[in-house]
């Protein structure tokens, strides 16, 4: 909207006022701060401001071994600590060579894909805390959370900080009874679905205030390289687990949903039919998981001893479809144990790149909705 | 299209019945109307009660001693020290008067055995990496202090803890460790003398 059109009287003196939001408040999903520039309550500029979480992530993992590297990953989107490990395996993989154990392979995508079961219902809770409806949703997305996070917790030992997955394969093989448990309640989750479908997705005041806000055009999306359900959101049918066929995705049928508007309610809405879609990938993962050893004799080799893992010269980009778009590692090897560059390509931060775009022309009311849509972790924006 | 406002009213009867599913009566009523209702509960009072964690669940690492805690498994070989990420651990060797190592039950061991907990992200690779099996994670959680220095500094006395402990809070991996063990003492019993 154009900030002339607003409808004012001669007489009122008109000026614009700028507003920080954040970084210390909580809508802003941890610390992080807009610099808004309002006419009335449209937004006719917005700085993003980051750096407040910077905790040097890339430096000291070029001062550590290439294994001490994953608990670091865990802390850089704190949601997603299994995905975010499974995507530096990845990276060191392709560096090293290392052959994968099949198990290992099926254990850690259904980690992957729990994940972003995890991801997408807290975001959702948070969304729509966002949007006035103030802990109800929320509660009942962390009621579901916190099961997934049990699960984590029997297989790795610890909920959020994971630190499981290993190039080759996984940490250690899940214990006795986890793949039933897991199935349980991978089945009961549509349910659950259906249940928070029923709460929001025809909610009236859910689609009032979501509908037609913060629209990310298709060419928009693809020019800033923003990916995710985001870039889905807006219509483009990329999935780098299509895309790229790692781990056992090519075997496994699943659909990649798609918006139409690219506003906040397709994000929203798409986020739902992704976990649809994650809940069959796991379907049939769990149900095809073969036996053996969890991890590869050579990663497991370089799991007890870090030092000895000197991956020839050259460089590796090992990139997954984590649940808030394309987290990519790149790792470049000089021959030592350490790696020379180690660089990750976080997709919070290439998404939030398009936040003045969304936001102008819009009431401050739907900046903090935008960005509740965005999807970011702070801890993943600043590193 | 639906009736303005049936999408609101659908929600609410989702928070109706959640709400119902947190009393006993709410699950009774529930029942009678042929609703299968879920156990709503899901809150621990937390200090009155406990989370029961599971067998893996992590926290701080402690050092594993056998039958007395001067019969420790550690060496101060330094591995550890040197692979921690965040560098929380600080190990010197027992050595007497002239620099030598000083041994106890035929091994070296660390006069000094420092792990800052409040640096200790709970990563466990000093466990993956400690080739004598001698560090291990414990569970308890309930370790607030009022002072940063004193109280998160765990030094060696705090850390020794036995081999009972670490069967009784993790049966499953001191099962995995004692196999790893007696795996690696075998060869050398078994191995025959060459001929005097």
């Amino acid at each position: 909207m154009d900030p002339t059109t607003i409808d004012t009287a001669p007489h009122v003196e008109r000026e614009l006022l700028e507003v920080n939001l954040g970084p210390q408040h909580p809508s802003t999903h941890g610390v992080f701060r807009m610099q808004a520039t309002l006419d009335g309550e449209t937004i006719v500029k917005l700085k993003p401001v980051m750096g407040y979480l910077h905790r040097n992530h890339e430096q000291i993992g070029e001062g550590i071994t290439y294994i001490a590297s994953f608990p670091f990953t865990d802390r850089l989107d704190y949601f997603n600590a299994m995905s975010n490990n499974f995507g530096l395996a990845l990276a060191i993989e392709k560096l090293g060579g290392i052959p994968v154990a099949e198990r290992g392979e099926y254990l850690r995508a259904i980690m992957a894909e729990l994940t972003r079961l995890v991801n997408h219902t807290a975001v959702i809770g948070f969304l729509l805390n966002d949007m006035g409806a103030f802990g109800t949703p929320l509660l009942y997305a962390f009621r579901e959370r916190e099961k997934i996070l049990d699960l984590f917790e029997a297989a790795s030992g610890s909920r959020m900080m994971c630190n499981y997955v290993r190039p080759g394969g996984v940490r250690e093989d899940v214990p006795e009874g986890w793949l039933a448990q897991a199935k349980q309640l991978v089945d009961g989750y549509p349910r659950f679905l259906d249940e928070f479908e029923a709460l929001l997705t025809q909610n009236e005041i859910v689609r009032q205030r979501a509908q037609r806000v913060g629209i990310l055009p298709r060419e928009l999306a693809i020019s800033a390289s923003v990916t995710g359900p985001m870039l889905r959101a807006s219509g483009v049918n990329y999935d780098i687990r299509k895309v790229d066929g790692y781990s056992i995705y090519p075997t496994c049928s699943f659909k990649v949903p798609l918006g139409t508007v690219g506003d906040v309610y397709d994000r929203y809405y798409v986020r739902i039919l992704e976990m649809r879609e994650s809940v069959k990938i796991l379907q049939q993962a769990l149900k095809a998981v073969p036996g053996g050893p969890a991890i590869s004799s050579k990663g497991a080799a370089i799991s007890r001893a870090p030092r000895t893992f000197r991956p020839p010269k050259g460089d590796a980009y090992g990139r997954i479809e984590a649940p808030k778009g394309e987290l990519g590692f790149y790792l470049v090897s000089d021959g030592s144990p350490q790696p020379y560059r180690y660089h990750i390509r976080a997709p919070s931060f290439i998404n939030l790149t398009v936040l003045e775009d969304l936001c102008l022309g819009h009431k401050v009311g739907d900046v903090i909705i935008i960005l509740g849509s965005v999807d970011i972790v702070l801890g993943e924006v600043d590193r | 299209m639906a009736v303005i406002g049936s999408g609101v009213l659908r929600g609410m009867v989702v928070t109706l019945r959640t709400f119902a599913e947190t009393y006993l009566w709410g699950r009774a009523v529930l029942r009678a109307l042929r609703v299968p209702p879920v156990d709503g509960l899901v809150t621990i009072q937390y200090p009155d009660e406990k989370q029961q964690h599971a067998e893996r669940f992590r926290y701080f690492p402690f050092l594993v001693y056998d039958q007395t805690p001067d019969n420790l498994r550690c060496v101060a070989c330094k591995i550890c020290e040197q692979e921690c990420p965040p560098a929380c651990i600080h190990i010197t060797m027992a050595k007497d008067a002239q620099g030598r190592p000083l041994k106890a039950h035929g091994r070296t061991f660390p006069a000094q055995f420092d792990i800052d907990v409040s640096i200790c992200m709970s990563c466990r690779i000093c466990v993956d990496v400690c080739p004598f099996e001698a560090i291990e994670m414990d569970n308890e959680y309930e370790l607030s202090g009022g002072d940063r220095v004193q109280e998160m500094l765990f030094t060696k006395a705090r850390l020794l803890k036995s081999d009972g402990y670490f069967h009784q809070i993790r049966p499953e991996e001191a099962r995995v460790v004692d196999q790893r063990l007696a795996a690696k003492k075998a060869p050398a019993a078994t191995t025959p003398r060459p001929p005097a």
